[in-house]
């Protein structure tokens, strides 16, 4: 028997699965039917009783955050999606919207019907135009058929290029026509999110997995996954693996497990480090092909589960490099609100790009650590510490490939090599 | 520059929502859409319209990378350059263009054809190395073919995006497509590549 277990990706191989036809021709459209003849409580305990944990990376029950709105307060509600997929080695609610927008829609109708809200809007990206048509086709088509326009509306929000407005804050901030930048917590969204009103904001892939929870019941998801991270997911692979691509198995499946699937690490290479849930997510090496990718297992081995982005580097790649590329993309999408992200990451870059380039010494690792222990915790939001975890899970496991920039003067790594066209073509 | 019915459309795109403030941002990107970059008069306009001060919607519009404060190419091309694809090609890709175009980073070709940016990552990790031509989807690049792409660009006809529509449309045009303007081409093009597939075709095969 397979071990994956396509359901958000079940019709994905159908050249029409973006249109409503194909939706409704594959029982779309139902689980909304039904939801809205419930009780919003019944539905609430129904999310809550089938354990689905928010897929945006943090993890948080998706049915406790509903209940925190507030009810009979006479208050608007509002659902937000967070669809600004941005966090690095992050690819999986992209795909998911451009092949099949209706069954976020359909989410977003059950779960504004859970939580009382007569509005959505759904807070995309801006980098992906084919995406926001598919989307806004979609809507419109959803308004049409009725599903939409009859006591819940949908706005599709299009960002414009700023990772910081992944942060439900900062999103909210951005979507109430300001630059993109967190807000201090308590309160939370819940309680005054966007202008000030009771808020959930849900990852895609988090709202997405909501129709076919109520259409098969809590049970029914229960059975997959492990004892505390229930379902099924998509764990998007990528880098220097033979055939990269989302896979959706049940939560605790491992990367030796996926590696098989995808048939190994590119060819006539070895892993060397992975990152298993996006940048932000510490470094894991060829020891953690085992650990079980579910919130707890990947905890424990001292990473995050985050948004399931396995990114594979093999033995070619430089991981200073690696990591001064993330740290600069830190530095250049912190939004500058707080000291400790704003000045360290500056920082950050500076003396990991002497490291380098050959002109660092082993002082400056020391010193690398310091400032990350000065930012990690005491940054507004979370940008600041996701900043220092490849920094400081790197020096962890390849603190003799940063010394040997040092007495080797330079990056002892051809650049080349690493490529996918490394040979013809590469220059 | 904005004509009554563009008025319209805009006093449209403020209609969608509650709070009229949230609006700025399609707003902006309308405003790409037809001055090509958000230009002082188009920052004065939304200003007026959304009552609120120029510094205001400047701020914004200086915040978030999309959103130009001068002309770009009828092609922006993003060669993202974050970790996994600049390792993968990423990096070589960008120095090719930028000697093959002789324009730097956020630069120009004289002809007004194409602008280069790298980019950061753009959620198609499974497909790096990866360019972006208007914020549409050129998967699998190499030197090579990144190179073809704007040369192609430059005799006005693009190849298709791998997943996007059947032609690439220009900057202005797919600027209104983010400020929400449906250009009806939401069925063109595949529903999803190879990589996207791929553990959906290895279940149904028992794997």
């Amino acid at each position: 028997m397979s071990k994956l277990t396509p359901v958000l990706s079940a019709h994905w191989d159908e050249k029409d699965s973006f249109t409503i036809e194909a939706y409704t021709r594959n029982g779309g459209y139902k689980a909304s039917a039904k939801a809205l003849a419930m009780d919003p409580d019944a539905i609430i305990q129904l999310v809550k009783d089938s354990g689905l944990r928010g897929r945006g990376g943090a993890g948080f029950p998706t049915g406790m955050k509903w209940g925190f709105i507030p009810q009979g307060d006479n208050k608007e509600h509002y659902l937000v999606v967070n669809a600004d997929e941005s966090e690095p080695g992050t690819c999986k609610d992209t795909p998911l919207m451009m092949a099949n927008p209706h069954v976020l829609i359909e989410g977003c109708i059950i779960a504004c019907h859970a939580i009382r809200a007569k509005h959505a809007f759904i807070y995309i990206r801006g980098e992906v135009t084919h995406v926001v048509r598919r989307l806004n086709q979609a809507i419109e088509d959803a308004y049409k058929a009725g599903h939409l326009g009859k006591g819940i509306d949908l706005v599709l929000h299009v960002g414009a290029g700023a990772y910081i407005c992944g942060e439900e804050t900062a999103l909210l901030d951005s979507l109430e026509g300001f630059r993109g930048q967190p807000r201090l917590r308590p309160p939370f969204p819940a309680i005054a999110g966007l202008y000030a009103r009771p808020t959930v904001v849900n990852n895609v892939e988090s709202i997405a997995s909501v129709p076919a929870i109520i259409a098969n019941g809590a049970e029914w998801y229960q059975k997959y996954g492990t004892e505390k991270s229930k379902g099924m997911t998509l764990y998007s692979l990528s880098g220097h693996v033979n055939n990269p691509g989302q896979f959706e198995a049940p939560l605790g499946i491992t990367l030796r497990e996926i590696l098989d699937l995808a048939g190994g690490v590119r060819t006539g290479h070895k892993l060397k480090f992975w990152t298993p849930g996006g940048s932000s997510t510490p470094l894991f090496t060829d020891a953690h092909l085992d650990i079980p990718l579910d919130y707890e297992g990947v905890a424990a081995a001292g990473s995050m589960l985050g948004t399931k982005a396995l990114q594979i580097f093999d033995e070619t790649t430089c991981v200073v490099r690696a990591v001064l590329r993330w740290t600069e993309f830190y530095k250049h999408e912190s939004c500058g609100k707080c000291t400790p992200c704003r000045e360290g990451t500056w920082w950050l870059v500076q003396i990991l790009r002497d490291l380098e380039n050959g002109s660092g010494s082993e002082e400056d690792l020391a010193k690398l650590l310091d400032l990350c222990d000065n930012i990690m915790g005491r940054s507004f939001c979370a940008l600041g510490d996701g900043a220092t975890s490849p920094i400081t899970s790197s020096i962890k496991y390849f603190r003799d490939e940063y010394i040997a920039h040092v007495t080797g003067k330079g990056c002892p790594f051809d650049p080349v090599a690493s490529t996918l066209f490394s040979g013809a073509g590469a220059r | 520059m904005f004509s009554d019915q563009d008025l319209q459309v805009m006093d449209s795109i403020i209609k969608r929502y509650p709070r009229s403030r949230s609006a700025i941002m399609p707003l902006l990107h309308y405003v790409q859409s037809k001055a090509g970059y958000v230009t002082n008069e188009g920052i004065e306009l939304v200003a007026q319209l959304l009552s609120i001060e120029t510094a205001e919607v400047s701020a914004v519009a200086t915040f978030y990378t999309q959103y130009k404060r001068k002309p770009v190419g009828e092609y922006h091309v993003g060669v993202c350059t974050n970790t996994l694809c600049a390792v993968m090609g990423g990096d070589a890709i960008f120095a090719g263009l930028k000697e093959h175009l002789g324009i730097e980073n956020d630069g120009v070709t004289a002809d007004g054809k194409v602008s280069l940016e790298h980019i950061e990552c753009n959620a198609a990790c499974d497909y790096a190395p990866v360019v972006m031509a208007n914020w549409e989807f050129y998967d699998n690049q190499t030197v090579q073919s990144s190179k073809d792409l704007v040369d192609a660009m430059r005799q006005g006809n693009p190849p298709a995006p791998t997943r996007g529509p059947k032609t690439l449309p220009t900057w202005r045009e797919n600027s209104a497509v983010l400020a929400g303007i449906n250009d009806g081409r939401a069925n063109e093009g595949v529903q999803a590549g190879e990589p996207t597939l791929l553990g959906l075709k290895l279940s149904k095969e028992g794997k």
